[in-house]
């Protein structure tokens, strides 16, 4: 008598290499991946709903928890449509203070992608190494104001407050020794033979399927389409700053390992042409209504404190309209959709979440391959849960 | 009207088919009627001029005390010419339904879902229509306006 010979089994949501709350139903027959059906909303906490209850700036400091290995970028692509919604000018500073943070973001958010994706498949001495650099970036952070991971330094109108004294020197710093730490994770991975063997030709996906699938970021730049956002619809000053689009060739879990490591050292180019110092003048918009007036100023001006409480307890009003900003963040497309009735809280803010839209590709990427090739494809998409169930 | 290389090859194509246009900075927006979402869509993305080979996203908003009540917005993108395009379905309250794109882009399934979810809008043609981020047996859509923002079943009950 013929036997069904295929087993369903469960895959999370308690599993460490989901990355998070991640459930995937995986169909076998022996080890073979008959159809993957992944089941995400573990993790929703309804944060485009609470959002139409806060006013911006409230609104503004939940987004750090979306995508939170990489704080700046969200706060980032939250601000971007709310400015333009406001039509601020935003100083030259604070511009490049942006593109400074949302750069150490990156940064941070690849090394713990790298660190975890390598321990996914068994190289524990990445993570050690990753999380130490990603260490000295957190603590620059927790400088800017005071938290390591979610510090909503980017704020509506510019960043809460200047520089710090000592991130530059402590920024320099990190710029020294990160290419040869880049050089010593590569060391143990780039030519591995364990690691190719587990990488190569795996989870492989066409451009064609990437962009019908709305991949985005470097999942996509892996399968060879030269598509980032800072270089084809630059803000908030990418225009200005010398960096190269790295891009793969065969789509696979390694093109993505590689095109992320050669991301970094471009992210670490960028760090390079501001470290320098950042054009002189004032990191908030010229606009009383919006950005609260220095700290000061309170204790002797009664319209800075007037304007203080008001920006803190009834908000701001913004245009009615809508808005749409498309960012690059560590994962992807990053961009926050407004519309805005004209009272200081959002009518509707939709946040397109690059790690949802890059995980619908796993279904296609994992049939036909083993178990094991299951966790070494979650790894490389680099997902975040936070930003997908939102 | 304003003149938009994208708007004016899609309102020549579909003269009947695109309600209302707009232009505000460097977004431009296209209302499209549901019956004709489809067709608009193979074509935004077929045509060599246009070539909107990647959906962005799909989301929804609710217009309460407005009628129609819905609003389903596409942000499309077109890699080759670096243009986006956002359109606009507008559906009527008693008659949440919308043509799925889903044969159009694949990465339409899981927003769709979301939206079927979170405003209650059905997509026909949709292949796996069952929400996504809420629980299967979930009362009511959170997104919609009148939903409050503490849930409609008492907390206590439900646990």
């Amino acid at each position: 008598m013929a036997v069904a010979q295929t087993l369903t089994i469960n895959m999370g949501p308690q599993h460490p290499s989901t990355h998070g709350v991640l459930r995937v139903v995986l169909e076998l027959e022996g080890e073979t991946v008959l159809r993957a059906v992944p089941y995400i909303g573990y993790l929703h906490t309804g944060i485009e709903k609470e959002a139409e209850y806060k006013t911006y700036n409230k609104a503004l400091t939940m987004t750090d928890r979306l995508d939170y290995l990489a704080c700046n970028n969200n706060n980032m692509a939250f601000v971007l449509p709310v400015e333009k919604l406001l039509e601020l000018e935003i100083p030259k500073r604070a511009q490049q203070i942006r593109v400074m943070m949302c750069e150490l973001s990156r940064l941070a958010s690849h090394l713990a992608w790298l660190g975890t994706h390598a321990l996914d498949m068994g190289a524990i001495t990445p993570f050690f190494y990753c999380f130490r650099e990603r260490e000295m970036i957190l603590d620059m952070f927790d400088m800017t104001a005071g938290a390591r991971m979610t510090p909503s330094y980017i704020r509506v109108g510019g960043v809460a407050g200047d520089l710090p004294d000592g991130l530059m020197e402590k920024l320099k710093k990190f710029l020294k020794i990160f290419p040869g730490k880049l050089d010593e994770y590569e060391a143990l991975l780039t030519k591995n033979k364990i690691w190719m063997m587990r990488t190569k030709g795996v989870g492989r996906i066409s451009a064609e399927d990437g962009m019908n699938l709305g991949l985005t970021g470097p999942s996509l730049r892996a399968c060879g389409v030269r598509w980032d956002i800072r270089k084809a619809q630059p803000y908030s000053g990418y225009d200005e700053y010398e960096f190269e689009i790295p891009v793969g060739a065969n789509g696979d879990v390694y093109d993505r390992y590689l095109v992320r490591i050669q991301e970094m050292r471009q992210s670490a180019r960028i760090l390079e042409q501001r470290a320098d110092g950042l054009a002189p003048g004032p990191v908030k918009a010229k606009a009383v209504k919006v950005t609260p007036p220095p700290r000061e100023l309170l204790h002797g001006s009664m319209e800075a404190l007037i304007n203080h409480f008001i920006i803190f307890s009834r908000g701001y009003q913004v245009p009615a309209g809508e808005a749409y900003v498309p960012t690059e963040s560590p994962k992807g497309e990053l961009g926050f959709y407004f519309v805005s009735d004209g009272t200081e809280k959002p009518y509707r803010m939709h946040i397109r979440a690059p790690s949802l839209m890059n995980l619908q590709a796993l279904k296609k990427m994992v049939q036909g391959r083993l178990v094991a090739d299951v966790v070494a494809i979650i790894g490389s998409l680099d997902i975040v849960l936070g930003e997908i169930d939102r | 009207m304003e003149e938009d290389p994208v708007l004016d090859i899609l309102t020549q194509k579909f003269p009947d088919a695109v309600a209302e246009r707009k232009t505000w900075k460097d977004e431009r927006t296209a209302v499209v009627l549901r019956e004709k979402l489809v067709e608009v869509c193979l074509f935004l993305r077929d045509d060599p001029r246009l070539s909107f080979n990647t959906i962005i996203d799909i989301c929804g908003v609710d217009y309460l005390g407005e009628e129609p009540r819905y609003e389903v917005v596409y942000h499309l993108l077109s890699i080759p010419s670096a243009r986006r395009i956002r359109l606009k379905v507008r559906v009527a309250g008693d008659d949440p339904r919308v043509p799925s794109v889903t044969s159009v882009w694949a990465g339409a399934e899981w927003p769709e879902r979301e939206i079927y979810d979170m405003f209650g809008v059905a997509f026909e043609g949709h292949p796996d229509l069952r929400r996504i981020l809420m629980p299967d047996d979930w009362q009511g859509h959170p997104l919609r306006k009148d939903y409050p923002l503490g849930g409609i079943e008492p907390w206590s009950e439900r646990y």
